[in-house]
């Protein structure tokens, strides 16, 4: 590639220059390939070893998953995953596409209420979990809110709710990413060929109809991106837990990202903790590896 | 910015339209209200009142307890995130301009393998990398998340650099190196000098991950060494004595503010950030 040593005579500054984009990137490649994939693999390695508090490589076999998988803890966890990464990504496409679709209409004050929608995308899940904690705090927040304003009725106490604690995560979470999934589909409505759309108009369809049919199935690279960084979002959801519920009550709101940090660093459950690690992983590449594969083949024909 | 709406008269349609546009802002808001507001009443406030009562009396008390217990993780957090945001963004600045112009046999391979770190679980990291750190007498220490966040972060970094610098024409850089200028004078000369929005986009994106980082910061770290996020959950998680909300929301908009107002500031970037790591990557 480098075309001027075609030219130059090879004195030692040109051979540096040659050598100087390896060196520069040398460190990086090293960072990657150990820290990211050796260090993979030495998870990897961990979740087939006893180890416990202490990392030790006495060959356990499938020993560690086969616990994982007798852990009615780690069911939990998964469970709540699908719940809440479902509802999670199905909550907030729905809200941050009506968000957009809303906003392209000429708008006045546009900017403005864009900036209102992304600001939450700016806080730390820690802090969004604090607020909404409080917010959803039996007794003391909306609970008594709207009791106050005259809603004799109302409970919301799903915090400590086993069985509806997980709908708090999802809330919270949908109000921290739906913003940015917003932004999203309005830069790709704003890329829309306009045509298209007037075309649709001359021929009599209705608004609401030429979105449904034309505009929308046209940001199908969009949804795709936007499920995937969702889901993205929620296998890794550890921070939102930590704040809000720490897994209770009891373990009934356990992410298995908050699994894996309990097992592994406050139990001594080194190996099952690497296990769901890997699990996670695995979870992971589900996503990804069919989401690259059409992005790239779809780079391909362009 | 020409719009799908056929003319924009008054019509009961976009009353509608404006009607939830507007409850959606106000639902965004609250949140950040109710913390604003709690932080500011006294407890007895709280008590009594509501979420969205006006507090009786504006009370400081919250915000300079808050400031007490927090005041040193929030300046850990200054000590990790300066550092590791100009590092990393260096490195990735470097790593781009390698990935782009002076491509090699292998550098693709290294760039897709790169890439993959942005979607990289962290969780199958955690173990090895404390290990390190504990050998290399970095545990439980600020540089020690320095470090941490810088290595982490160089997949996105690089990202945000590579796929800038490949849109600037070659031509650019061939000519230069006809008249002999190297590696680094074209660097400095041409390509840093047209570098200033990705430079915004990836300092900002970099601050943001890494002020509000909290599971490196509660794996790597412990007592005095924690950022402000930790010490946050510390605060509002922990059950002893009687709950200060006040206090709790306070310490909350304390640990917000730097990145709220970094989004204030530079949106622009913040959101061109968002799409660029988050769509390509």
């Amino acid at each position: 590639m480098s075309s001027v040593a075609v030219f130059s005579k090879a004195s030692p500054f040109d051979a540096l220059q040659r050598w100087l984009p390896k060196l520069v990137l040398a460190p990086s490649m090293f960072i990657v390939l150990v820290g990211f994939y050796g260090y993979i693999l030495w998870t990897f390695v961990l979740s087939f070893t006893t180890s416990t508090f202490l990392p030790n490589y006495t060959w356990a076999g499938l020993a560690q998953y086969a616990r994982l998988f007798d852990n009615d803890r780690w069911w939990v966890a998964s469970k709540n995953l699908a719940l809440f990464g479902g509802m999670f990504i199905g909550i907030t496409l729905v809200i941050g596409v009506l968000l957009a679709v809303f906003l392209d209409q000429r708008i006045r004050r546009e900017g403005f209420i864009r900036t209102i929608y992304l600001y939450p995308m700016a806080l730390s899940m820690i802090v969004t979990g604090t607020a909404w904690k409080w917010l959803l705090n039996p007794g003391m927040g909306l609970d008594k809110l709207l009791r106050d304003w005259g809603w004799e009725g109302f409970r919301l106490d799903w915090l400590i709710d086993p069985d509806r604690v997980v709908y708090c995560l999802v809330i919270a979470a949908v109000w921290q990413a739906s913003g940015f999934i917003m932004a999203m589909f309005l830069a790709g409505l704003r890329g829309v060929d306009q045509s298209i759309i007037r075309a649709a108009q001359i021929d009599g369809a209705s608004m609401p109809r030429i979105y449904w049919k034309v505009v929308l199935p046209s940001l199908r690279p969009v949804f795709f991106s936007a499920v995937m960084i969702l889901a993205h979002i929620a296998i890794k959801s550890f921070d939102l837990v930590a704040a809000m519920t720490a897994g209770g009550p009891g373990y009934s709101s356990d992410l298995p990202a908050m699994f894996m940090y309990s097992f592994t660093f406050s139990r001594g459950q080194m190996g099952m903790g690497s296990a769901s690690a890997i699990l996670m992983l695995g979870a992971i590449l589900a996503i990804i590896v069919p989401y690259l594969y059409s992005e790239l083949r779809t780079k391909r024909h362009d | 910015m020409t719009s799908l709406a056929a003319k924009p008269g008054i019509s009961l349609s976009r009353i509608a339209i404006y009607a939830v546009l507007i409850l959606a802002v106000l639902l965004y808001l609250v949140p950040l209200v109710v913390m604003l507001l709690t932080s500011f009443k006294t407890p007895e406030d709280i008590s009594t009142g509501n979420l969205l009562s006006w507090p009786t009396v504006v009370s400081g008390i919250g915000w300079v307890k808050a400031w007490g217990t927090v005041d040193g993780y929030f300046w850990n957090s200054i000590k990790i995130t300066v550092p590791a945001v100009l590092i990393s963004t260096a490195i990735g600045a470097l790593n781009g301009y390698v990935l782009s112009m002076w491509r090699f046999r292998g550098s693709q391979l290294f760039f897709g393998l790169l890439l993959f770190g942005c979607f990289l679980p962290f969780q199958t990291v955690l173990l090895p990398a404390s290990f390190t750190l504990g050998k290399m007498g970095l545990a439980s220490t600020t540089t020690g998340l320095v470090f941490v966040h810088v290595v982490y972060g160089l997949a996105f970094t690089t990202l945000f650099f590579r796929n800038y610098y490949i849109s600037i024409p070659d031509a650019l850089v061939k000519a230069a190196r006809l008249d002999g200028a190297g590696f680094f004078t074209i660097f400095r000369r041409i390509i840093l000098p047209m570098s200033t929005p990705i430079i915004m986009v990836c300092l900002i994106w970099q601050f943001t991950q890494i002020w509000n980082d909290f599971l490196f910061g509660v794996v790597f770290s412990s007592g005095d060494s924690q950022p402000i996020t930790v010490a946050l959950n510390n605060l509002v998680n922990t059950s002893t004595g009687a709950k200060e909300y006040n206090v709790d929301m306070a310490a909350a908009m304390i640990a917000g503010l730097p990145t709220l107002l970094v989004y204030v500031v530079a949106g622009k970037y913040f959101v061109r950030g968002l799409t660029a790591g988050a769509v390509k990557g």
